[in-house]
């Protein structure tokens, strides 16, 4: 006993090494699986704060080009309306029920682009009922999945992280695959599992399926640049251009599926 | 002591706010970013306990991956320049460091230089390896760690430069 009491005092510097290392291992290895980073993530008091006194600086910066991405929108919003109320009777139809889908609007606080494990911070938290696997957009196309929320604030697994997974197909065809990141260029993801008879076209538009209960069917999110079969030959794996710029992100729209649960319990019950 | 432990915390503070406000948004050449935190370690007292200096990288690591979403990777390196960082400055600073008289600011550049650099190439190899986590892509990982700490190292020595209190 008095040996090993000694032997502890003696290393005592090595083993306080070795136990912090230990947890800052795990933190890492948490972080790199999906759906884990509870314990450190930028969801918080201190950091959501001082990145919300930050943003209140540097949105100026940005106002022209996020006024012109808006205009663009309302724009095409319009344009929407316009052909609506032509075609539809002038009476208001309340016998229709509410969407499934409910939209909230946010303001991205912290982006990142340049690792393999992109997270970003949004300003809309459990307080708007926002929760875990909310869809993220924003008006040119798709953007990521909500991960962790807390009070005031919420992280978002970027669409550019190497552990994140959306279905998408192609918007010609309805042949789907899955949407991925190879960790390299901030502009190109890759979409695989596009069966060989698809026969994509370079310059394809790509939108998300509705397959998942995540994100609604139609979401744009890039065109085809490049195009490759797998070793086998039965796979196409794809190059896509993603509509959104990556790097220039400020408002946002969270995806809300009321169904989620629902369509959740009904998958779950098959597969028992 | 008192002067000491005040002029850290303050040294802590701005370094971390530093960082992840300003430092980690530069993207130089689309991935190149500094990593100027890893001063608070470099500078930090040689005659305090390793166990306080251990417990405070810790603490710096873990706060930089708070902000910046990086799980535990900032502290593990971090905590492993402070366990080696002895070993470094004995082998930078020879006898000055065994009479334990080392003040930053009136030793020679190039012995500076040296300990600097090594600390920083050994905190970013770390940290890019797990930042990668993937064995394979290792030349990934060099290529950062060689470019990323050309930018720390002239940031590092640029700013004990600039801040050095004149000794005469």
């Amino acid at each position: 006993m008095q040996q090993i009491v000694n032997f502890i005092i003696r290393n005592k510097t090595f083993l306080l090494y070795i136990l912090l290392f230990a947890i800052s291992v795990v933190f890492t290895i948490q972080n790199h699986s999906y759906h884990k980073s509870k314990f450190v993530n930028s969801a918080n008091f201190v950091s959501g704060g001082i990145y919300t006194q930050m943003n209140e600086i540097s949105q100026y910066f940005g106002l022209k080009h996020q006024n012109k991405l808006l205009q663009e929108e309302n724009n095409r919003l319009r344009s929407i309306v316009s052909s609506k109320l032509e075609t539809k009777p002038s009476f208001i139809d309340s016998l229709t029920f509410a969407s499934t889908y409910k939209f909230t609007p946010a303001l991205v606080l912290k982006n990142s682009y340049t690792i393999s494990t992109n997270i970003l911070l949004i300003n809309k938290g459990k307080r708007d009922s926002i929760q875990q696997d909310h869809g993220v957009i924003t008006s040119k196309g798709i953007l990521g999945i909500v991960d962790q929320t807390s009070k005031k604030y919420a992280t978002v697994i970027s669409i550019l992280n190497t552990k994140s997974k959306i279905s998408a197909q192609l918007k010609r065809t309805n042949h789907f695959g899955t949407l991925k990141w190879n960790g390299e260029s901030p502009n190109i993801v890759q979409l695989i599992d596009i069966p060989s008879n698809a026969k994509p076209i370079k310059g394809d538009s790509i939108i998300t399926s509705g397959r998942s209960a995540i994100f609604p069917k139609g979401i744009p999110v890039g065109k085809i640049t490049n195009i490759e079969l797998d070793a086998a030959g039965d796979f196409y794996e794809l190059d896509i251009e993603l509509f959104n710029d990556m790097t220039n992100i400020e408002h946002v729209y969270i995806i809300e599926n009321k169904d989620a649960q629902e369509i959740t319990n009904l998958l779950n019950s098959k597969n028992e | 002591m008192n002067s000491i432990a005040s002029v850290n915390t303050i040294r802590f503070i701005t370094l971390v706010l530093l960082q992840v406000l300003v430092l980690s948004h530069i993207y130089f050449l689309g991935y190149i970013n500094p990593y100027l935190y890893i001063l608070f370690i470099i500078l930090f007292p040689v005659k305090n306990n390793r166990i306080v200096l251990l417990l405070l990288s810790f603490l710096l690591g873990i706060t930089v991956d708070m902000f910046l979403d990086s799980g535990g990777m900032h502290a593990a390196a971090c905590v492993t320049i402070a366990y080696i960082r002895p070993m470094v400055l004995k082998f930078c600073f020879g006898t000055i460091y065994e009479h334990q008289t080392i003040k930053f600011n009136q030793v020679e550049i190039g012995q500076k230089l040296t300990y600097i650099s090594i600390l920083t190439l050994i905190h970013h190899f770390i940290l890019f390896l797990f930042e990668v986590f993937n064995f394979s892509k290792i030349i990934l990982v060099l290529q950062k760690t060689l470019f990323s700490s050309i930018f720390t190292i002239i940031l590092c020595v640029l700013v004990t430069i600039i801040f050095s209190r004149k000794t005469k």
